[in-house]
């Protein structure tokens, strides 16, 4: 086993981190390439004692503690995930049916970096909320679907989830309590698609990475045709926080209908980029300007992406927006996975929209057509754009395909796709018209392509 | 009307037209046989098994020729169709043989922004590979731009093989890297 030892360059804190004001729930010890271990988890960081707390009480006790905290999925859509538990089946004791809890740590959006720290740092504190989480819905099994490019990550689970095995804390009869649950890794191959939920499950149970049509939902037929409830890594790092502190004091954090904290990754043109952890609803500009430092360049801001490259663009217009699922969504956007990407002026956003639009027709995983055919056509017609052989009415065309593709697919990736393209044509028309006048960027110095595209 | 298709690169799973490289080995070593044998029953369904499975093969054979494939598919007790779907489907399998030093890096949006595309152009330059375009002639290095590697924070972002991972690329690093892999410090392709 080789556990990653080099030392990480990225800033994970800021002053004031900590502190009442910005509570330290979920990267705590981030940086230190001694915190994985189970020793600084139970001796600095109150490891597995929220796991006491929840063998004490009843699973549906817990559940309700999870939905009282308001916690919403962090992995981009935002659903409640104590509401999410409660739809797992209740009468499979009697028809023998075995349930399944399963981690999402397939993090592949562009912008998104978030859980890859967790795992890095905190692997214990995802160990420990998934077990918690196999209480409250009593499963036996538990599985974290790793992407295939983190097999240094997977190669560090392992050995975290065999601390915790010879701790007690996973196995049979765990901490006395009569109840078994042990947890598998598995590392995916390189599909960003496999980040929808039921990709993820057929991908698990060894298929091809294609998204399943809903109903049936996962709780009912899930993982090898059982019951299973998948959550995004960040999610489950939340669970222990929340039964340490009750649920009350963790929806006090955040904003009304927001509760609690989320790490935030910024990247792009800021001068330190890098992972902050921040009430929820807390103002946009605070984190571009305060926390990063701004444009690294000093040029003004062009556009952000707020939440991972699948969240339509905003300008330097909106920075006073709160980061909140519901603030965002009415800003027609959406607080996605928390990756904020900020671009200065220098920036040709043809070349950021090709750029995107390549990598969701590389992306699709061919099933439905929408998807499979918009998103290649949209590829094509913004490549001739950016290559100086677009025509006036290819603009028209890509303005029309957009909504073809939106909410017209099995899975949110042909929304994905189209949302971003859609707010760039929309924003920054005039430089689309440009390339096809004159056939150059309006913005002179960006290099954001390589050859092929 | 003329317009111009963007090039098909090698990071789809197989070109149209393209077939799969076929060597003569057909067999999975004896270690390789125990562990995917041991595989087998790990999961609580063998087929779950296809992925890891696939990726002792790759270890194995240095890349997932047709006869690996076909191999796996007869440990595993699958229809071969189910194997090569799986197999052709993800981009990590690689159909077609990689330099012992295989450069992946990031163009997605953060890292371009950081100046990915010039990564790519310099690895060329130094490297004599071409990007997307297979092994050098000597098989050291081949070149490939990759999709988000979630270091966008830290980009941009080169991936040797499955292990090393290098971040915040400036010349200087990069340089380092590539020295770091003539003499041998990083594992080659398949040795991890």
């Amino acid at each position: 086993m080789r556990i990653r030892t080099k030392r990480d360059p990225q800033s994970y804190t800021f002053p004031g981190y900590g502190t009442e004001a910005f509570p330290s729930l979920l990267l705590r010890g981030a940086g230190d390439l001694d915190n994985w271990k189970i020793q600084a988890y139970e001796g600095r960081h109150e490891g597995y004692q929220a796991l006491r707390k929840a063998l004490a009480s009843a699973p549906a006790e817990v559940t309700e503690e999870v939905k009282r905290s308001g916690l919403r999925g962090r992995g981009g859509a935002g659903f409640p995930t104590g509401l999410k538990w409660t739809f797992m089946p209740k009468d499979t004791e009697e028809k023998k049916v075995t349930r399944y809890v399963v981690c999402n740590a397939d993090e592949g959006e562009p912008g998104t970096f978030k859980d890859r720290a967790i795992l890095e740092y905190n692997p214990h504190q995802l160990i420990e909320g998934m077990i918690i989480a196999g209480w409250a819905m009593q499963c036996r099994m538990g599985f974290i679907y790793v992407r295939g490019e983190f097999k240094w990550l997977v190669d560090k689970l392992d050995a975290a989830i065999q601390e915790a095995r010879e701790q007690g804390y996973l196995g049979k009869n765990i901490l006395g309590s009569g109840w078994d649950f042990d947890l598998l890794t598995y590392r995916g191959a390189g599909a960003y698609i496999c980040g929808e939920e039921t990709a993820l499950l057929n991908s698990l149970e060894g298929r091809r990475g294609e998204p399943r049509v809903k109903p049936p939902f996962p709780a009912q037929v899930g993982a090898y045709g059982q019951p299973t409830t998948v959550n995004n890594v960040e999610t489950f790092a939340c669970v222990p926080p929340i039964l340490r502190m009750g649920g009350a004091a963790f929806a006090g954090i955040g904003s009304p209908n927001n509760s609690g904290t989320r790490i935030f990754g910024i990247s792009g043109h800021v001068k330190r980029p890098g992972l902050y952890e921040l009430p929820m609803g807390t103002p946009l500009r605070f984190l571009v300007e305060e926390l990063a430092g701004g444009t690294s360049s000093g040029r003004p801001i062009k556009a952000i992406c707020p939440g991972g490259s699948s969240a339509p663009f905003l300008t330097a217009e909106d920075l006073d927006t709160p980061m909140d699922f519901d603030a965002m969504k009415a800003k027609g956007t959406m607080a996605g996975s928390g990756g904020v990407v900020v671009m200065d002026d220098s920036v040709c956003m043809v070349q950021v929209a090709l750029r995107l639009a390549h990598f969701y027709a590389h992306e699709s995983c061919g099933q439905c057509t929408p998807c499979r055919e918009g998103c290649n056509w949209m590829e094509m017609i913004l490549h001739r754009i950016e290559h100086g052989q677009g025509r006036m009415e290819d603009l028209d065309l890509l303005a029309s395909l957009t909504p073809r593709i939106n909410l017209r697919t099995l899975c949110p990736l042909g929304d994905a796709a189209a949302g971003p393209i859609e707010s760039i044509l929309k924003k920054w028309r005039p430089e689309f018209e440009h390339h096809v006048k004159t056939g150059h960027c309006l913005a002179q110095e960006s290099h954001l392509l390589v050859g092929a595209h | 009307m003329n317009h111009p298709l963007p090039p098909e690169t090698a990071e789809h799973p197989l070109a149209p037209g393209q077939r799969l490289a076929e060597v003569e080995r057909r067999e999975l070593s004896p270690e390789a046989l125990a562990e995917i044998r041991a595989l087998a029953q790990r999961y609580p369904q063998r087929m779950a098994a296809t992925l890891p499975a696939l990726y002792v093969a790759q270890r194995d054979f240095g890349f997932l020729s047709l006869g690996a494939m076909k191999a796996v598919a007869r440990a595993l007790e699958l229809p071969e169709g189910h194997v090569f779907g799986v197999a052709t489907f993800y981009t990590m399998f690689r159909k077609a043989p990689v330099g012992k030093y295989h450069m992946q890096v990031c163009t997605n949006l953060s890292c371009a922004l950081r100046g990915a595309a010039q990564v790519v152009k310099k690895l060329a330059e130094r490297t004599g590979a071409v990007p997307g375009g297979g092994p050098t002639a000597d098989g050291l290095w081949s070149i490939e731009e990759v999709e988000c590697l979630a270091s966008c924070g830290s980009g941009p972002c080169v991936q040797v093989n499955h292990g090393v991972y290098d971040e915040f690329l400036d010349e200087a690093a990069l340089e380092q890297v590539l020295e770091a892999c003539r003499k041998g410090e990083v594992p080659a392709w398949g040795e991890e």
